[in-house]
């Protein structure tokens, strides 16, 4: 590279991944090999991929914490767990779940595809995204110490003070919570603000606003939404902490609110579980016509519905707090908007209906998971349109109806549609085809295993049983219906089971995938599997929505350009592009790869590791060494065209 | 059949002024900020519409310091501001003084902000109110901490002459900060300082 | 829970009502339970689609009604996905991996625009029910003629049975009783954390807030005996923090609530003196026995204790085997719970048992 130039009209060239040019890029975008390469790798489907295993670590960690549960409560007055053990149990079962699981893994698939679907060379801050993983592993293994030593939060995912305030839990328990959420809530933020400027501002030429694949329409709203939201929860545990640590008057009475926690937690609360779904509703939306060998019914009205879904969520969050004596009025409003909130899942659903009815489906693995994924959303779905009307809500709150509910919507609409997108883009990731065979008895006993398990909890439900209960007496009508529940998991525990065994059977024998195993629509399709760490050996431009299509479709007049395009190899560069019609705006310069994002998440960690043991000079250490990575990391650099020399 | 071409002009490379990944990652942080405060504010007027009466100290907030400091942030602000002009005309003392002079005034600001809280009769556990108060200046204040460690570096950057015309995105971006943090006083200055007037302490 | 103790297993619930239509849509609704007759025979007695008072009653409505929309809407969008998964098409269905030809056929939008058309009204109608059965549930109907106050203890229930006169009120735990047909008016406080008040067959859950009061209302509608559960979780008992209701004749109360205010009868008998001095200097720091010096607040009164069907918040029935078991080791049955293991002798503990028998 020579001294630093500050405008060039790119060349143009032809896509091959096979020229020198594609070698020159290689080297420049590659990975350095060595442990050291390894950690300071800023590669997003590296990254991603981080995400995705370390998520579904995170799942098996939470779902054989619910294994183990399960059996206290398969028949009466079983005796296995003490009622703490238990009580620690579930809430660490439910905020692993939902906090460690269920959107990292989301961040993990949107981390790996966002910029190849988007036609990009990487995230807009390669750095950032690192630093963001590595935040959300060490805040987990923060979670997790506070189990290890015995001190594991155990007031239920939600957390609700007075019992979660110092003179009802005088441990740790409940430290060690608060403070890993903030730790994982700066990942989020983060992530989400890195999100939103790499696919406002770095689409391929051309991929107008209007053009923009359903996929990122789940992560771009989702994104935006955890900007708005996240605050909330961090403050919400962070005043819970002030309480703890300096005796505030936040939360505990007679003096501080109680009610001030559930209205923060939820209007985090609620926002977050449409975060946890509209990515992976969004891969159904894109994958699922692709096997309908169609385009998706209706895209502008489920791109809006994604959208729609989210500015509701931020109006429904006192459905949580239906029993706690609130005035009438406010009971109507929020019982109404969280009835209508259904009208844009239904968009949704009906245009998954209309194109399965109106194409061909492929009957493959990751077909089931779709289709057998509409089957759970309705009946997720239902559950929660029943808990909205106030009235029902008051009987059906805190009982396994609502337990029902969450695995439905949580597996239903999150753990399907993710292991759909396993099948569907595990070829893109490793270039290898997960197995067929191994793949139908791995839906089968998901979905046999998982209805079995969690349909029962419905009835339960209705029959009374309240949730968070370590036993239940018998002669209430529950002891057939627990046992069944039971037996239903440990099914769905073997499904998950074998796709594992898939994965790893498949990584070593699989079927080479090429490049586009599915004949699909997009842009992540063009390159070879898995692609290489530049992505694009030239900048794709686009005309139409389906680039892959478009000449079988001959919809358009205009065709996208996927042959030739800018290469931008004057070092790691990317293209910058306006906001709404992607037009080519300016070139980036990306940084390489480096420890800071490393060392900068172990510096924060440290600190958090300060303030729960209390040793303040580590606190002040970690926030000194902090400040001076962030001022190494931040400072302007000729090389990369930010400064004048 | 056509097929789409890209025009081929002159492409700034790297940060450039203004919607540079920096300045969309600034918007989107302030967004977030903002609704941090929003979500501040919020719990503040949660206790003061649900405890009435019980929740106020005895005194009603006085202007003697908070005035005063208010001034000195906004002037800040328009230092920062003119810096930044200093930025775009690729005119370095004038950037160099701008960013300096906010960041003094800052500091200014964080100094009669201690005095301030050390004149108050109620402490951050004393009650509810004191509680809110303090967690919430106390967030504004850490705020304005964060905004002048990125005003000193860019002081220093100015000076270094790592800035020119188009080439001054750091300094831009650092100043949206300030000037939002300035905001965000307004809007902390008038729920704590002036709503007790307009009668918010008696429901 | 081993060495035959029992969990109270629910005495005579009412038999359940449901009118022939509620009865065919339970058969719609819950195919599951029908088909398990284990379940469908044994008592459920926080069911709370069959329901015994006003207020249930129209909550229960509006619940079948819910519930058989659900059920609808899942049958017909299961129907409607496999019979479009394996309707014949034009053209055989492609082969693995997918190559068939990509078209766009042309009526898919209309999938969207009948659905979604659909689903808007049947939502507006539960809108307007939703809003019609919370003006009939949500305030009371009229005046009280029984007005309570609940405290939640973690894990246990506080009632004061409030009354113009102070004379009139007293206080009592775990056992409510109310007259039929009439409306009970409920205040509820939490005094350590959150709780939820809820008898599923006569009422919804409000939550019991400490610093905070609450209001609600009952409305039993024929006699019998009906389960009550903390609906919020408490901490490690949360399990074990149940009540009963006792709902009967208008007579039959006023019987009970004479009884209820008088205070613990003077003793005959050296043994059971002994027995109360016992209580009194080991279990009257936590225990109040109206009439005597025990007056603790911490645990409940146990002035009428023998006239409980049960002890330890509805988790044992009250006999003497299970009593004498409780105050030898509260912590066997529910372990967590804030009654200490008082590691009393063998004769003390026969001393205070006999005492505490004498209750009634
Ligand atoms: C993963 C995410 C997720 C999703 C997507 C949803 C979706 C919905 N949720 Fe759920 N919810 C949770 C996660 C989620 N929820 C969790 C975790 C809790 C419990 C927290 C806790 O207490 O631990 C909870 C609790 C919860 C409650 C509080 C219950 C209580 O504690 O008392 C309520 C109440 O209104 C509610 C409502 C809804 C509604 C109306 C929807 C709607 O968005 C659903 C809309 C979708 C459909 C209805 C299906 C498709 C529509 C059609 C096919 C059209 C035809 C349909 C009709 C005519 C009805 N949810
Ligand atoms: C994404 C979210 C998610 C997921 C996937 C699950 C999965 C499961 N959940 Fe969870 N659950 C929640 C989110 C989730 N849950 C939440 C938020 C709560 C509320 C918590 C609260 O109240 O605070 C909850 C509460 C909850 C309860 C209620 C507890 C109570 O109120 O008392 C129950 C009870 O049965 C339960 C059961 C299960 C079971 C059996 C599974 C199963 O699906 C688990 C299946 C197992 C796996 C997927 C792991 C795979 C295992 C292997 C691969 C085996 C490998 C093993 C070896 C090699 C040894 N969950
Ligand atoms: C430190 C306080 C404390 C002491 C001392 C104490 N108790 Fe208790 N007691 C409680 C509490 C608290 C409960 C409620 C337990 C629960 O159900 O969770 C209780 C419950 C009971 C009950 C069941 C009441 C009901 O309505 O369910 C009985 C009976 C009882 N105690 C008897 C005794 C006797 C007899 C002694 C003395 C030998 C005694 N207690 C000493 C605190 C105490
Ligand atoms: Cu009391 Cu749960
Ligand atoms: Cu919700």
């Amino acid at each position: 590279m020579t001294a630093t130039e500050y405008d060039r009209a790119p060349r143009v060239a032809v896509r091959d991944y096979a020229s020198p040019l594609a070698e020159k890029l290689n080297a420049l975008w590659e990975t350095k090999p060595g442990v050291i390469g390894w950690l300071s790798s800023v590669d997003h489907k590296e990254i991603g991929l981080r995400y995705i295993v370390t998520s579904f670590i995170f799942l098996i960690v939470g779902g054989i914490e619910a294994l183990i549960f399960r059996l206290q409560i398969t028949q009466p007055n079983e005796t296995l767990l003490t009622p703490e053990q238990y009580n620690e149990l579930f809430t660490m079962h439910g905020a692993t779940m939902i906090l460690w699981y269920a959107f990292p893994i989301l961040t993990g698939f949107s981390v790996f595809l966002q910029p190849l679907v988007i036609g990009t060379r990487d995230m807009a801050m390669p750095r950032l995204n690192a630093f963001t993983y590595w935040l959300f592993l060490f805040s987990g293994i923060y979670l997790y110490v506070g189990f290890a030593i015995g001190e594991a939060p155990n007031d239920g995912w939600f957390n609700y003070v007075p019992y979660a305030s110092r003179p009802f839990n005088p441990g740790l328990n409940i430290d060690f919570y608060a403070l890993s959420n903030i730790l994982l809530g700066i990942s989020t933020t983060l992530g989400s603000l890195n999100f939103v400027v790499t696919l406002l501002h770095m689409r391929a030429p051309g991929m107008s606003i209007n053009r923009l694949p359903i996929l990122s329409w789940g992560t771009l709203t989702i994104s935006v939404g955890n900007l708005f939201a996240m605050p909330s929860v961090t403050l919400a545990f962070f005043l819970l902490w002030m309480d703890r640590q300096f005796a505030t008057h936040f939360y505990r009475p007679p003096t501080g609110q109680p009610l001030l926690w559930q209205h923060l937690f939820w209007m985090w609360g609620h926002p977050w579980v449409y975060v946890i779904v509209l990515p992976a509703i969004s891969m159904v939306s894109e994958a699922l016509p692709i096997l309908c060998r169609r385009p998706l019914v209706g895209y502008t009205a489920v791109a809006l519905a994604t959208v729609l879904t989210m500015v509701l969520g931020f109006g429904v969050w006192l459905h949580h707090m239906f029993a706690t004596g609130l005035p009438g009025l406010a009971l109507s409003f929020f019982s109404a908007v969280s009835i209508l909130i259904v009208i844009p899942s239904a968009v949704s659903a009906f245009a998954w209906l209309g194109t399965i009815w109106t194409g061909r489906p492929v009957f493959n693995t990751a077909f089931l998971f779709f289709a057998g994924f509409i089957v759970v959303f309705v009946i997720g779905g239902v559950s929660g349109f029943m808990t909205g009307s106030v009235p029902v809500d008051w009987q059906l709150t805190d009982t396994y109806f609502v337990v029902a509910h969450i695995h439905y919507v949580l597996i239903g609409w999150n753990l399907f549609p993710v292991m759909g997108a396993s099948y569907f883009w595990f070829p893109k990731m490793f270039g290898k085809l997960l197995d067929e065979r191994l793949g139908r008895w791995n839906f089968w006993f998901m979905f046999v295993g998982f209805n079995v398990g969690f349909f029962p909890m419905h009835i339960s439900g209705l029959l009374g049983m309240p949730r968070r209960i370590y036993t239940f007496p018998e002669g209430m009508g529950l002891d057939t219906i627990n046992l069944i529940t039971t037996i239903g998991s440990y099914v769905f525990a073997v499904g998950f089971l074998l796709f594992i065994i898939n994965v790893v059977l498949s990584l070593r024998h699989g079927q080479d995938a090429g490049p586009n195993p599915w004949d699909a629509a997009t842009l992540e399709w063009t390159t070879p599997s898995p692609p290489p760490p530049y992505n694009f050996v030239v900048l794709p431009t686009l005309a139409t929505r389906t680039p892959l299509w478009e000449t079988r479709l001959r919809e358009s007049p205009y065709h996208s350009d996927l042959g030739k395009g800018f290469p931008l190899d004057h070092g790691k560069e990317a293209l910058a592009t306006t906001t709404l019609d992607a037009q080519p705006e300016a070139i980036l310069r990306m940084p390489e790869d480096s420890l800071m994002p490393l060392l900068l998440a172990l510096a924060l960690t440290a600190l958090f590791a300060g303030l729960i043991v209390k040793l303040w000079w580590l606190v002040i250490a970690s926030l000194v060494v902090g400040l001076i990575f962030q001022l190494i990391w931040l400072w302007p650099r000729a090389k990369l065209a930010e400064r004048r020399p | 059949m056509t097929i789409v071409t890209i025009s081929r002009d002159d492409l700034p490379i790297g940060s450039v002024t203004s919607r540079t990944v920096g300045w969309w990652s600034m918007i989107a942080a302030i967004i977030t900020e903002a609704s941090l405060f929003a979500y501040l504010l919020f719990a503040y007027y949660y206790f003061a519409v649900q405890r009435r009466g019980e929740m106020w100290p005895a005194e009603m907030p006085t202007f003697k310091l908070a005035a005063p400091n208010t001034v000195i942030l906004l002037v800040s602000s328009v230092a920062v501001w003119f810096g930044e002009r200093g930025g775009h005309e690729g005119v370095r003392w004038k950037q160099t003084a701008g960013m300096g002079i906010g960041f003094v005034l800052g500091v200014i600001f964080v100094t009669i902000q201690v005095f301030e809280w050390k004149a108050k009769s109620f402490s951050l556990n004393s009650g509810p109110y004191g509680s809110i108060f303090f967690v919430v200046t106390g967030f504004h204040m850490g705020h304005v901490v964060l905004g002048l460690i990125m005003l000193l570096p860019l002081t220093l950057w100015s000076a270094l002459g790592y800035f020119g015309p188009g080439r001054d995105a750091p300094i831009s971006i650092g100043a949206i900060y300030w000037h939002f943090v300035d905001a965000v006083w307004l809007v902390v200055f008038f729920s704590l300082y002036i709503t007790p007037y307009l009668g918010l302490r008696h429901g | 829970m081993s060495n035959g103790e029992q969990i109270l297993p629910s005495p005579r619930t009412a038999q359940g009502r449901g009118s022939p239509a509620t009865r065919s849509i339970l058969a719609l609704a819950l195919p599951c339970l029908l088909l398990s007759t284990k379940v469908a025979s044994a008592e459920t007695p926080l069911d709370y689609l069959i329901t015994h008072g006003a207020r249930a009653d129209s909550i229960a409505h509006l619940a079948w009604f819910s519930t058989a929309v659900s059920v609808l809407v899942i049958l017909i969008v299961t129907a409607l996905l496999l019979v479009g998964m394996f309707r014949r098409r034009d053209l055989p269905p492609p082969a693995l991996p997918g190559l068939a030809a990509i078209a766009r056929p042309q009526d898919g939008i209309s999938w969207i625009y009948v659905g979604v058309g659909i689903t808007t009204v049947v939502l507006l109608i539960t809108t307007f029910w939703t809003f019609a059965t919370l003006a009939r549930t949500g305030p009371q109907p009229g005046p009280a003629a029984v007005r309570l106050l609940i405290t939640g203890h973690q894990w246990w229930w506080e009632v004061r049975y409030l009354a113009d006169t102070p004379s009139d009120e007293f206080t009592t735990a775990n056992e409510i009783h109310i007259p039929v047909g009439k409306v009970v008016e409920v205040k509820l406080r939490g005094d350590d954390v959150i709780h939820s008040f809820w008898v599923p067959k006569l009422a919804g859950k409000t939550d019991m807030i400490p610093g905070q009061e609450n209001q609600t209302w009952l409305q039993a509608d024929r006699e019998g005996v009906y389960r009550g559960q903390c609906g919020e979780y408490c901490g490690q008992q949360h399990a074990h923090m149940a009540f009963e209701v006792v709902a009967s004749s208008a007579d039959d109360f006023e019987q009970w609530r004479q009884q209820q205010l008088q205070s613990a009868p003077p003793l005959s008998g050296a043994a059971l003196q002994q027995g109360e001095m016992l209580f009194d200097s080991r279990c009257g720091i936590c225990h109040r026995v109206r009439g005597t010096t025990a007056g603790g607040i911490v645990g409940p009164d146990l002035t009428h204790i023998m006239s409980r069907r049960a002890i330890g918040a509805a988790t044992l029935p009250n006999n003497r085997g299970n009593l004498a078991a409780w105050i030898a080791d509260p912590q066997h049955t529910k372990p967590g719970n804030l009654m200490p293991r008082l590691d009393l002798s063998g004769p003390q503990l026969t001393l205070i048992r006999q005492y505490v028998e004498t209750l009634k």
